[in-house]
C-alpha cells in the first residue's frame, strides 16, 4: 500500500508540470499561435525561480517563511516565462514569421543561455543550481509534527509542493478564462477564424499577444514545478517535457478537462516506469535488461495509436499557425 | 555594370546577403553577451571562437569530421522543408542510423559500407513513420516526429542494453554504458581514412566529409533537375493546386520524409562509423539532430548552400571549445540559435534588401 502511495504522489506531482504547460500550449494555440517553444520557456522560467530560490536562501528570507518565498519564485518565474514567451509572440505574430523556426531557436536558446548564466553567477564549470531543503511542505508545515509512514501520510506529503494546489487553483482559472468569460470567446475566435473576428472589431494581434503571454507564464510556472519535482538541483534541462505537454495538448484536444486526464497519464506511465521493478504486479520481463525502457516508451506509442484514431475529429484550432495579415480580411 | 546590377537584385544573392547579415548579428549579440558576463576576457574567448579552428591541423580536421553529419542532418531538415514538412524527427532518424551502424558493425561484422547503408535504412524507416501518418490519417508530422524521437531513443537503449556484443564492456573496456570502441570490436567497420589521417595528422580525418558534401550534391540535382524533385516543390508551395495538376500529394509526402530520414541516418552512420565516439546510453535525445535545423535555415534549404552552413556551425562549435575555462562552449549555441531566431523572419530581411535596393536604383536613374 505505501508503495501505491508513493506512485500516485509521485505521479501527481510529476503530472502537475505537464498539466500547467500543456494549458499553457492550449491558451497559445487557441489565438492562433504554434507554441512550440515551451520547452525553452519552462527552461527559462525554472532557470530564474531557482535563482530566487537561492537568492532567498542566502538571505535567510526563505528558511523562515518558506511558502511565501515558493510562491515569490513561482511568481518570479512565471514572469520570466512571459518576458520569454514576447520573443515568439514578436516573430509570430509582428513579423509573421514562421513560428515552429522561431519556437525552434526559443528552445535551442534556453538551455544554453542557462548554462552560460548559471557557469557566470556560479562560478566556472558549476552547471548545477542546489535548491534548498524548505521547499517541499511536510506535515511540519502544518503543525502535524512527524506522522508515520501510512497510505494517506506518504499520498499526501511524500512529494507535496505549492505548485500542486495552486495547479487546481490555475486549472480552474484557465476553464473559467477560456470558456466562461468574454476574453476567452474573443481568443477563441481569433485561432479559428481571424478575419472574422477582426471583422467586428476584436484586436486580433493583442488577443494573440495575450493567448502567447498567458501560455508563457504558464510555461514558466510549468518549468519551475517539474524543477521541483525532478530533484534538488536544476541543471539547465527540463528533460523534454515541454515537448511531452504539447503531445498531452494534442492528446486533450486543446480541452482543459481531458488534458488534465492526458497529463495524468503520461506521469502515471512515467513514474511506473520507474518504478516498474518494485510494483508487485507488473510483468518485469524476466531475462530483458533495462526493462524500464519498454514502459517509458509506451506513453508515446499509445499517445501515437490514439492519434490514429482521433485526428479525424481533432479539434485543432483552425488557423493555428497561420499568421494574420489584416489584408486577407 | 547593368549585368551586375540585375545580379545583385536576383533572388539567390539577396538571401546569400540575408544569411551572411543574420550571421553578424548572431556574432555581434555573442560577443556582446560575452563582454556582459567577463569583459576584461571576452576579447580572448571571441577571438579563440574565430580562429581555433584553423589554428591546428587537427582542429581543422574536427571542424571537417563534425561537420560531415551535421551536413548530412541540415540536408535532411531542408530536403523536407522543401516539401512543406517540419522535419524535427532528424534527432530520432539519426538515432536510428547510428544505432543499425553500430548494431551491423558489432554484433554482425560488417564492413563499413554496409553499414552506411545500414544506416540509411534505418533513417529511412524512422522518417517513413511520420509520412505515413501524415499522408493517412492526416496526424501533424512535427508531434509524430517529437512522438518518435523518444520511442527511437528508448527503443534503442532497450536493445542495446540486451545485445552484450555491441557494448564496450564485452571488448575489454569497463564502461557497460556506452557501445563498443570499433577499433577494438571491428576496425573494418570503420569509415576509410585513405591516408587523410597521416596528412593531416589527427585521427578524426576520414572521407565522411566527402560522402556529406557528395550527397549534397545528389540531393541539389534530385531537388533542381529532375521531375520528382519539381513535384517535391509543387507540394510544398501549394498542396491542393500541385493535386489539382495530377501531382500524387500523399506519395510525396511519404517519399520526401523517407529521403529525410535517409539522409539523417546516414548523418548517424557517419559520426559512430569514425571510430572516434561512441553512443552512450542516455536518457537525453542526441542534439546533433537538431542542429540540423539552424544548418538547414542558415543555407535556406538550399543543397549546396547547406554544405557551407555546415561547415560554419562546426567550425563555431570546434571554436568554442577553445573558450573554455573563462565561458562555457554553450555560448555558441547561444549564437546559433540567435541566428535561427532572425532567419525565422529571413524573408521580412530580403524583401527590405530588395526593396533597398531597388531604391537605390531608382535614386541614381
Amino acid at each position: 500500500m505505501i508503495t501505491l502511495a508513493n506512485v500516485l504522489s509521485c505521479t501527481i506531482v510529476f503530472a502537475v508540470p505537464l498539466l500547467l504547460v500543456a494549458l499553457g500550449g492550449m491558451f497559445s494555440e487557441r489565438s492562433g499561435v504554434i507554441n512550440i517553444a515551451l520547452e525553452g520557456i519552462m527552461v527559462i522560467g525554472a532557470l530564474a525561480a531557482c535563482f530566487s530560490l537561492k537568492a532567498f536562501d542566502a538571505s535567510g528570507f526563505g528558511a523562515t517563511n518558506p511558502q511565501l518565498a515558493v510562491f515569490f519564485a513561482v511568481l518570479i518565474a512565471g514572469a520570466c516565462g512571459v518576458i520569454y514567451s514576447l520573443f515568439l509572440a514578436f516573430a509570430a505574430i509582428n513579423l509573421k514569421a514562421d513560428q515552429t523556426i522561431g519556437g525552434t531557436a526559443l528552445n535551442q536558446f534556453a538551455p544554453a543561455f542557462a548554462v552560460v548564466i548559471t557557469w557566470a553567477i556560479q562560478g566556472q564549470g558549476q552547471t548545477q543550481i542546489q535548491i534548498p531543503s524548505w521547499v517541499r511542505i511536510t506535515s511540519n508545515t502544518f503543525g502535524l509534527g512527524d506522522l508515520e509512514q501510512g497510505f494517506w501520510s506518504n499520498l499526501i506529503f511524500k512529494y507535496f509542493y505549492l505548485t500542486t494546489p495552486l495547479a487546481v487553483v490555475l486549472l480552474i482559472l484557465a476553464y473559467v478564462l477560456m470558456f466562461r468569460t468574454k476574453f476567452g470567446l474573443r481568443l477563441r475566435a481569433c485561432g479559428e477564424h481571424p478575419q472574422a473576428a477582426d471583422s467586428v472589431g476584436i484586436n486580433v494581434y493583442a488577443m494573440r499577444y495575450a493567448g502567447v503571454m498567458i501560455g508563457g507564464f504558464l510555461g514558466g510556472v510549468g518549468g519551475f514545478a517539474y524543477t521541483l519535482a525532478a530533484g534538488s538541483t536544476f541543471a539547465s534541462s527540463v528533460g523534454g517535457y515541454g515537448f511531452l505537454a504539447l503531445a498531452v495538448m494534442i492528446f486533450g484536444n486543446w480541452n482543459p478537462w481531458t488534458i488534465l486526464g492526458g497529463s495524468f497519464f503520461f506521469a502515471l506511465f512515467k513514474v511506473v516506469a520507474s518504478y516498474s521493478s518494485i510494483i508487485p504486479f507488473l510483468p518485469t520481463f524476466e531475462g530483458v535488461k533495462s526493462a524500464s525502457n519498454i514502459y517509458q516508451m509506451l506513453p508515446y506509442i499509445v499517445t501515437m495509436i490514439l492519434l490514429i484514431f482521433t485526428s479525424k475529429k481533432s479539434r485543432a484550432p483552425k488557423a493555428e499557425g497561420i499568421p494574420y495579415d489584416k489584408g486577407t480580411r | 555594370m547593368k549585368n551586375l546590377r540585375e545580379k545583385c537584385a536576383s533572388p539567390a544573392f539577396t538571401s546569400f546577403l540575408a544569411s551572411i547579415s543574420t550571421i553578424i548579428i548572431g556574432l555581434l549579440f555573442g560577443y556582446a553577451l560575452l563582454f556582459a558576463l567577463n569583459a576584461p576576457n571576452a576579447n580572448t574567448g571571441m577571438v579563440a571562437m574565430l580562429t581555433n579552428g584553423f589554428t591546428s591541423s587537427n582542429s581543422f580536421a574536427k571542424v571537417l569530421y563534425q561537420a560531415a553529419p551535421l551536413m548530412m542532418c541540415g540536408l535532411s531538415v531542408g530536403f523536407a522543408f522543401k516539401t512543406g514538412l517540419f522535419n524535427i524527427g532528424a534527432p530520432g532518424q539519426y538515432t536510428m542510423g547510428a544505432f543499425v551502424a553500430i548494431l551491423l558493425a558489432t554484433q554482425f561484422q560488417m564492413p563499413w559500407w554496409i553499414c552506411l547503408l545500414g544506416a540509411m535504412v534505418g533513417g529511412a524507416v524512422w522518417g517513413l513513420f511520420p509520412g505515413l501518418f501524415k499522408a493517412l490519417f492526416n496526424v501533424n508530422e512535427v508531434i509524430t516526429s517529437i512522438m518518435f524521437n523518444w520511442i527511437g531513443m528508448y527503443l534503442v537503449n532497450l536493445i542495446f542494453a540486451n545485445m552484450p556484443k555491441t557494448l564496450a564492456n564485452y571488448w575489454g573496456s569497463t564502461n557497460s554504458d556506452r557501445t563498443a570502441d570499433l577499433a577494438k570490436a571491428n576496425p573494418d567497420a570503420m569509415i576509410p581514412k585513405l591516408g587523410l589521417d597521416q596528412l593531416f595528422d589527427s585521427t578524426y580525418m576520414n572521407i565522411s566529409i566527402f560522402i556529406a558534401i557528395a550527397m549534397a550534391i545528389v540531393m541539389y540535382i534530385v531537388v533542381n533537375k529532375t521531375t520528382f524533385g519539381y513535384e517535391l516543390k509543387a507540394c510544398g508551395l501549394n498542396k491542393n493546386a500541385s493535386q489539382y495538376a495530377g501531382i500524387n500529394a500523399n506519395r510525396n509526402i511519404v517519399l520526401s520524409m523517407v529521403i529525410a530520414g535517409a539522409l539523417s541516418g546516414i548523418g548517424g552512420g557517419l559520426y559512430y562509423l569514425a571510430g572516434t565516439g561512441q553512443y552512450v546510453l542516455e536518457k537525453a535525445i542526441l542534439a546533433r539532430g537538431f542542429d540540423g535545423i539552424p544548418v538547414a535555415l542558415l543555407a535556406n534549404s538550399n543543397p549546396i548552400g547547406t554544405i557551407f552552413s555546415a561547415l560554419f556551425v562546426s567550425y563555431l562549435s570546434v571554436g568554442g571549445s577553445a573558450m573554455q575555462p573563462h565561458f562555457s562552449t554553450e555560448t555558441v549555441n547561444i549564437i546559433v540559435s540567435v541566428i535561427i531566431y532572425l532567419a525565422a523572419f529571413s524573408l521580412l530581411m530580403r524583401n527590405m534588401l530588395t526593396k533597398a535596393m531597388k531604391k537605390k536604383e531608382e535614386g541614381k536613374k
